[in-house]
C-alpha cells in the first residue's frame, strides 16, 4: 500500500492537482523567468529543490513546532533553503543567475513553497512530504518548461538558445512575436494550458 | 494548552530553527564565495576581451587577458593615470568597481548636468581603462561606460581605436531591459553596427548618436549614425545618452585629449 501512495503523492500534483493551474500558487515567478527555457529550468530545479526539503524540514519538527510561531519558523526554514540555493546557482550557473536575477530570491514568497508546507507537511511525515515537494515541484516545472519553450519558440526562435527559426534580424525568414516576450503571454499560455487540463479532468471545473 | 505551546517552548525551538538555519546559510555563503568571485572576475574580463574583439569560445580567459591587454586607472578630469601609490581601499584595479567609487566621497562627485544625462546621480572621478596591446604597440582603448536605459542601469565597455575617434568594439556586460526589446542591445547583430563607426568628426566633435529608426546608408552623416531599436525608444535613448555623456567632457575626453597631444607633440 505504501508504495502506491508515494506514488500518488509523487505524480498526482502534476496534472490532477497541479499547484500552478489548480491551486493556483506560483503564479508570479511563471510569467517572469520563461522567456527561456534554460532561465525555466534552472528555476524550476531550484523551486523543486526547495519544496522538498522545506517540506522534509517542517515536517521532521512538526510536532514541536508552536503553533504561535509556527509561520515564522516555516519563513526561516525556507529563506535560508532559498538563500542556500541562491549561493549555489551563483557558484556554478553564473550566466544563468544573472539573468535570473531576483527572482531566486523570491522564491521565498513563492506561494508553493509555503503552502505545501502548511497544507501537507505540517501534518504528514517526513518521507511522505519530501516526496510531495517533489511532485508539487514538478508540476511547477511542467508548466515552466512548456510555457518557457513556447515563448522562447516564438519569441526568439530558439529552443534551450539554439537558433530553430532563423529570424528576420539575422538574416533569416522568421519575424518573432515580441508578445511572447512579455510578461501577458504567459497569463495566455498558461490559461490554454487550464483549458486543456480542465478538459480531459472535467472535476477540476469549479462550479458556481 | 498543550505543552508544545509554553512559552519556554516557543523560545527555545525559535532560537534553535534560527540557529541551524543560521549555520547553514553561512557555511554555504563563506564556502561558496571563492567561486562565485572568479565567476565574476571571469566574466568582467570577458566582457572586456569580448569589447576588444579578442573573446572566442573556449580560450583561456585569463591568459588572454594578462597577454593582450593592460590596465589602468585614469583621473577622469585630467586624464592623467593614478599612480598605484595612490591606490585605497576603494581604488585599486583588482578590486575596480563602478558603484563602490561612484557612492565614495573621496572618489565620486555628482554627475555635472548636461544634455546627454545619462540618468545617474553619481558617477566616479576615475576609471578603470584597458588598453590591448599589439605586437607591443598599442592597438585600441576599452572604456567603460554606464547608465540608465529603462529599467536598469547598463554596464558596458566601448573600444577606440588608437586614432581615438573610430569605434572598434561595443557591449554590455550588464543591464535588465526588457528581454527581446530593449534587451536587444545584447544582440549581436546590433552591437556589430557600432564597429567602424566614427566618435567625432574631424575637428574633435562628439558626433556619434543612435537614431530612432534605420540610418539612411547614403548620407554623409552615415558614419555618425547608429540604428534605433525598435519597440525600444526609451533603452535605445538611454545608449544614445550614456555613449555621448561618456565621450564627452564630462566623461573620457580630458583623456582622449590628452593622448592626442602625446602622439602630436
Amino acid at each position: 500500500m505504501a508504495n502506491i501512495k508515494y506514488k500518488e503523492i509523487v505524480f498526482d500534483p502534476i496534472f490532477k492537482n497541479n499547484p500552478i493551474a489548480l491551486q493556483m500558487l506560483g503564479i508570479c515567478s511563471a510569467l517572469a523567468v520563461t522567456t527561456k527555457l534554460e532561465t525555466s529550468l534552472v528555476m524550476a530545479l531550484a523551486v523543486t529543490v526547495v519544496i522538498a526539503f522545506s517540506n522534509l524540514f517542517v515536517s521532521l519538527i512538526r510536532n514541536h513546532v508552536p503553533g504561535s510561531i509556527r509561520i515564522l519558523v516555516e519563513m526561516t526554514i525556507i529563506a535560508s533553503l532559498v538563500i542556500i540555493a541562491d549561493q549555489v546557482i551563483k557558484a556554478f550557473a553564473y550566466d544563468v543567475s544573472k539573468q535570473l536575477s531576483v527572482y531566486v530570491g523570491l522564491i521565498i514568497t513563492n506561494c508553493i513553497v509555503m503552502g505545501r508546507a502548511e497544507a501537507y507537511a505540517l501534518k504528514n511525515p517526513p518521507l511522505q512530504s519530501f516526496m510531495d515537494g517533489i511532485g508539487n515541484g514538478m508540476g511547477y516545472a511542467v508548466i515552466l518548461l512548456i510555457v518557457g519553450f513556447i515563448r522562447e519558440l516564438i519569441g526568439s526562435g530558439k529552443f534551450f538558445g539554439m537558433s530553430v527559426l532563423p529570424l528576420t534580424t539575422e538574416g533569416g525568414w522568421y519575424q518573432s512575436n515580441g508578445l511572447m516576450l512579455l510578461a501577458p503571454s504567459a497569463f495566455f499560455l498558461i490559461a490554454f494550458f487550464i483549458w486543456v487540463l480542465r478538459t480531459v479532468y472535467p472535476e477540476q471545473v469549479e462550479e458556481n | 494548552m498543550a505543552k508544545k505551546d509554553s512559552t519556554k517552548k516557543t523560545l527555545l525551538v525559535a532560537l534553535g530553527v534560527c540557529f541551524v538555519a543560521s549555520i547553514l546559510v553561512s557555511t554555504a555563503a563563506v564556502g561558496l564565495k571563492p567561486l562565485q568571485d572568479k565567476n565574476k572576475k571571469l566574466d568582467l574580463l570577458k566582457n572586456i576581451l569580448s569589447a576588444g574583439n579578442l573573446y572566442e569560445k573556449g580560450i583561456d580567459i585569463e591568459k588572454t587577458f594578462s597577454e593582450k591587454i593592460t590596465a589602468q586607472i585614469i583621473d577622469l578630469k585630467t586624464g592623467e593615470t593614478i599612480p598605484e601609490s595612490k591606490f585605497d581601499d576603494e581604488l585599486s584595479i583588482d578590486k575596480f568597481s563602478i558603484d563602490v567609487l561612484a557612492s565614495s566621497s573621496k572618489w565620486g562627485s555628482e554627475t555635472p548636468v548636461t544634455r546627454d544625462n545619462p540618468g545617474l546621480k553619481r558617477i566616479p572621478n576615475a576609471m578603470a581603462i584597458y588598453t590591448v596591446m599589439e605586437n607591443d604597440e598599442i592597438d585600441k582603448y576599452i572604456l567603460p561606460i554606464y547608465g540608465k536605459g529603462l529599467w536598469s542601469t547598463m554596464y558596458g565597455f566601448i573600444a577606440l581605436d588608437k586614432d581615438l575617434h573610430t569605434i572598434k568594439g561595443f557591449t554590455f556586460y550588464q543591464h535588465g531591459e526588457t528581454p527581446g526589446l530593449g534587451g536587444e542591445v545584447d544582440n549581436p547583430n546590433w552591437k556589430n553596427q557600432w564597429i567602424g563607426k566614427q566618435a567625432y568628426d574631424a575637428a574633435g566633435n562628439l558626433k556619434i548618436e543612435v537614431i530612432k529608426g534605420m540610418v539612411d546608408r547614403n548620407s554623409d552623416k552615415a558614419k555618425y549614425q547608429i540604428d534605433g531599436l525598435a519597440g525600444s525608444t526609451l533603452t535605445a535613448r538611454g545608449v544614445n545618452n550614456l555613449v555621448r555623456f561618456w565621450l564627452s567632457e564630462n566623461g573620457y575626453a580630458p583623456f582622449l585629449n590628452k593622448l592626442k597631444g602625446d602622439i602630436n607633440g
